[in-house]
C-alpha cells in the first residue's frame, strides 16, 4: 500500500489533490481511501490531507504517520511544519518550487536520509499558465504519477474531467500534461 | 453502481432514493454537506415533491418534522453535537409520539471547550430519549443503514439515528456502491403511517397523560426497542437479498471464535481495530472484535450469548461519562452480569483524537498482561494534566482549564522542536 501525505495550505486544493489521486487510483481499478486533516479550513493555514493507495479493502482510519511519498504543495511551509516527520527512509518528497533540489537548504536532512527521493519542480508556474492561478494541486498529482508510476496518465486524465467541468477541466488537464512532460524529460530529483 | 465518493455525497444519495417528503435541516459541520447536496437536489426537482426547508435552528428542524411526520409525510433530517442539544427537547418528543423520523448524526464532540472534531459524546447524550441509534462502519455501510433506517422506522413507527463519525467518515474519499432507485424502491414500501392528522378522521396527538398511564405508555416505548431487536436483524437480512452485500444487523464479529479476548466498538475506529486484530493474531494472541451496530436497542442477550467463554472485553469508547467512566462499557458490564468476563473500559479519540492502530495494540496487550485501570485514558498527556493540577494548587486564580493547556501543548512542542 502507497501512503501519501500532501502538505499546503487552505485555498490551494489540497483536499482536492488528495481526492484525485483517489479517484485516478480507482479508475485504474485500484482500492483507494482520501481524507484531509480535518479542521482550521482558513485561507493560508497549513492543510495536510491524506491518501492511500491500495489492491485490497483500506480499513484503517488514523491519518498518515508513516507515508512513502510527501507532496509538499508550499514549500514555504518547509521551515514552519514539521512536514517530513514519519517519512519512510526509502520514502519520496515532490516539492512544488522554482528551485532545484540542492538550493531548498535541505542538505543537512538529506545526508541524514539517504535513501530518501527529493524532488522539486515549478507546478505553480504551469499552474499560472494555464489557469490563471497558481493552483498547483493538479500538477501535483501529475507528478506524483509521473514519479511514482503509481497512477496512468489516462486515469488522472479521468479524474480531472470527473472533479472540473468546461474551461477548468479543459485547463486543468493542460496542467497535469505540462507536469508529465516536465518530470519525464528534465533531472529533477536527487 | 461502485463510486469513488465522499461520504456525505454518498449518504444525501441514500436518502435521496429513499424519496424523502420534508426535509428541514440547519447546517453544522461536520454535517453540512449533506444537507447542502439533498437542499440542492430537492431544488433542482431531484426528489419528487420532496420539500426542504430551511428552519431557523435545530429546534426548529426537528419541530417542522415532528408536523410532518404527524401529517403522514417521510421526512429526513440531518445535525450533531451542539445542533443535536439544542434540539433536544423535540428529540425526546419525536420518541415519545412515535413518529418514524430519520435523522443522521455526524458524530462530533460537545462543548465547552467547544471543539468541532470527532467523539460520540453527541447522540451518547441522546442515548435514553427513546430512537434507535444505528452506528456506521464505513461509508457503505452508512448508506446502507440509511435505507435500512426508513424500513425500521415506519415499520416499528419509532425514530432513527444513523450515526456516522464525522469528518472521520462524512469527509472520507472512499468505494460506495450506490444503490439503484428499483433496489431502494423494492426494499422500502411506501409510508403508511400508524397514526396520522386528517381532517376526514380527526385524532389528536400528543395528549397530556398522567400517572394514570404514563408508565405505560413508557413501557410501550421500550417494547418498540425489545421489538426492534427481532426487527434489525430481519431489516438487515431483507437488505441483504435485495441488494446482495450484508449491511447492518445487532452487531458483526471479526475473528471472536476462540478469542480470549474481543475489542469491541462502535462506528469506523473498528477497521484500525481489525487491522490491529490481525497483527495481534500474527503474533499469537487470541484476540478477536466487535462492531456494535444497533446501540439502541441494546442487544444484550445477543452480546452475552457472543462473548460468554471469552476471557476480557476491552471496550474501546469515544465518550466519557465524567464521574462514572465508560458509558458503553457500563452497558456491556449489565449484559455480562454473573459470567467471569472482565470488563475494561479504554476511552479514546475525544475530540478527533486520532486512534492508532499500535495504541490499541499496546493496550490490548496491556489489558491481557497486567489489566487496566478504570477507566484507562488512551494517549493521554499526562505530564501536561500534573502540570495544570499543580497550578490550581498553587494559585486560587489558576485561570481557564482550556486556555492553560493549550499554553503547556504550544511549550511543550516548542521544547521538541
Amino acid at each position: 500500500m502507497i501512503e501519501i501525505r500532501i502538505h499546503g495550505r487552505g485555498g490551494q486544493g489540497v483536499v482536492t489533490a488528495a481526492e484525485l489521486l483517489a479517484s485516478a487510483a480507482f479508475h485504474d481499478g485500484k482500492v483507494a481511501q482520501a481524507f484531509p486533516s480535518f479542521g482550521s479550513e482558513r485561507t493560508g493555514a497549513p492543510v495536510t490531507a491524506f491518501c492511500r493507495i491500495g489492491t485490497s479493502q483500506i480499513r484503517s482510519r488514523e491519518p498518515v504517520a508513516h507515508p512513502n511519498v510527501l507532496l509538499i504543495q508550499d514549500s514555504t511551509l518547509l521551515y514552519q511544519e514539521h512536514v517530513f516527520r514519519g517519512l519512510s527512509e526509502q520514502g519520496i518528497v515532490l516539492m512544488n518550487s522554482i528551485r532545484k533540489v540542492e538550493e531548498l537548504g535541505l542538505r543537512d536532512w538529506m545526508v541524514q536520509h539517504p535513501e530518501v527521493e527529493v524532488y522539486s519542480f515549478p507546478a505553480s508556474d504551469f499552474a499560472e499558465k494555464h489557469l490563471g492561478r497558481s493552483i498547483a494541486n493538479v500538477a501535483m498529482v501529475a507528478g506524483f504519477a509521473s514519479i511514482t508510476g503509481a497512477l496512468t496518465k489516462s486515469s488522472v486524465e479521468y479524474a480531472i474531467k470527473e472533479k472540473f467541468s468546461g474551461q477548468m477541466s479543459e485547463s486543468n488537464i493542460q496542467v497535469a500534461n505540462d507536469a508529465f512532460d516536465y518530470l519525464s524529460s528534465h533531472k529533477v530529483g536527487v | 453502481m461502485k463510486q469513488q465518493i465522499e461520504g456525505s455525497q454518498a449518504v444525501a444519495q441514500a436518502v435521496a432514493l429513499c424519496r424523502p417528503e420534508v426535509m428541514a435541516c440547519y447546517p453544522i459541520s461536520p454535517q453540512t454537506h449533506i444537507v447542502e447536496t439533498l437542499s440542492r437536489k430537492v431544488k433542482a426537482g431531484d426528489i419528487g415533491h420532496c420539500q426542504f426547508l430551511n428552519v431557523e435552528s435545530e429546534f426548529g428542524a426537528l419541530s417542522v418534522l415532528i408536523g410532518a411526520s404527524a401529517m403522514g409525510a417521510r421526512t429526513y433530517t440531518a445535525t450533531t453535537s451542539q445542533g443535536l442539544l439544542f434540539m433536544a427537547e423535540a428529540v425526546y418528543s419525536a420518541a415519545g409520539l412515535g413518529l418514524p423520523i430519520v435523522m443522521t448524526i455526524a458524530n462530533r464532540a460537545v462543548g465547552a471547550p467547544i471543539n468541532i472534531w470527532n467523539d460520540h459524546s453527541d447522540s451518547m447524550a441522546m442515548r435514553d430519549a427513546g430512537w434507535l441509534q444505528l452506528f456506521a462502519e464505513d461509508n457503505q455501510e452508512a448508506v446502507d443503514l440509511h435505507i435500512q433506517a426508513f424500513r425500521l422506522a415506519e415499520e416499528l413507527s419509532c425514530p432513527v439515528m444513523v450515526c456516522m463519525d464525522g469528518y472521520i467518515l462524512t469527509h472520507a474519499f472512499e468505494v460506495v456502491d450506490l444503490p439503484v432507485q428499483e433496489q431502494v424502491d423494492a426494499y422500502l414500501p411506501l409510508f403508511e403511517p400508524v397514526q396520522v392528522l386528517d381532517p376526514q378522521d380527526p385524532v389528536s396527538i400528543g395528549a397530556m397523560v398522567g400517572p394514570e398511564a404514563f408508565a405505560e405508555v413508557r413501557y410501550l416505548a421500550h417494547h418498540k426497542h425489545v421489538q426492534a431487536l427481532e426487527a434489525i436483524p430481519r431489516i438487515s437480512q431483507e437488505f441483504q437479498d435485495i441488494f446482495r452485500r450484508p449491511s447492518g444487523g445487532l452487531l458483526k464479529q471479526y475473528h471472536t471464535d476462540e478469542a480470549e479476548t474481543i475489542v469491541l466498538a462502535l462506528g469506523s475506529v473498528i477497521g484500525t481495530i481489525k487491522d490491529a486484530v490481525d497483527d495481534l493474531r500474527a503474533e499469537g494472541w487470541l484476540v478477536g472484535a466487535i462492531q456494535l451496530c444497533s446501540y439502541r436497542p441494546f442487544p444484550s442477550q445477543v452480546l452475552r450469548h457472543i462473548v460468554h467463554y471469552a476471557k476480557r472485553i476491552v471496550v474501546i469508547e469515544k465518550d466519557l461519562a465524567v464521574g462514572k467512566g465508560g458509558i458503553v462499557s457500563a452497558e456491556v458490564k449489565i449484559a455480562l452480569q454473573g459470567l467471569p468476563t472482565v470488563v475494561d473500559t479504554v476511552i479514546a479519540g475525544l475530540g478527533g483524537r486520532p486512534i492508532s492502530k499500535a495504541s490499541v495494540i499496546d493496550a490490548v496487550k496491556a489489558a491481557c498482561l497486567e489489566g487496566l485501570e478504570e477507566p484507562h485514558f488512551l494517549d493521554l498527556n499526562w505530564e501536561a494534566i500534573k502540570r495544570e493540577l499543580i497550578r490550581q494548587v498553587e494559585q486560587r486564580r489558576s485561570g481557564p482549564t482550556p486556555e492553560n493547556l493549550l499554553r503547556e501543548i504550544g511549550l511543550s512542542s516548542e521544547k521538541t522542536a
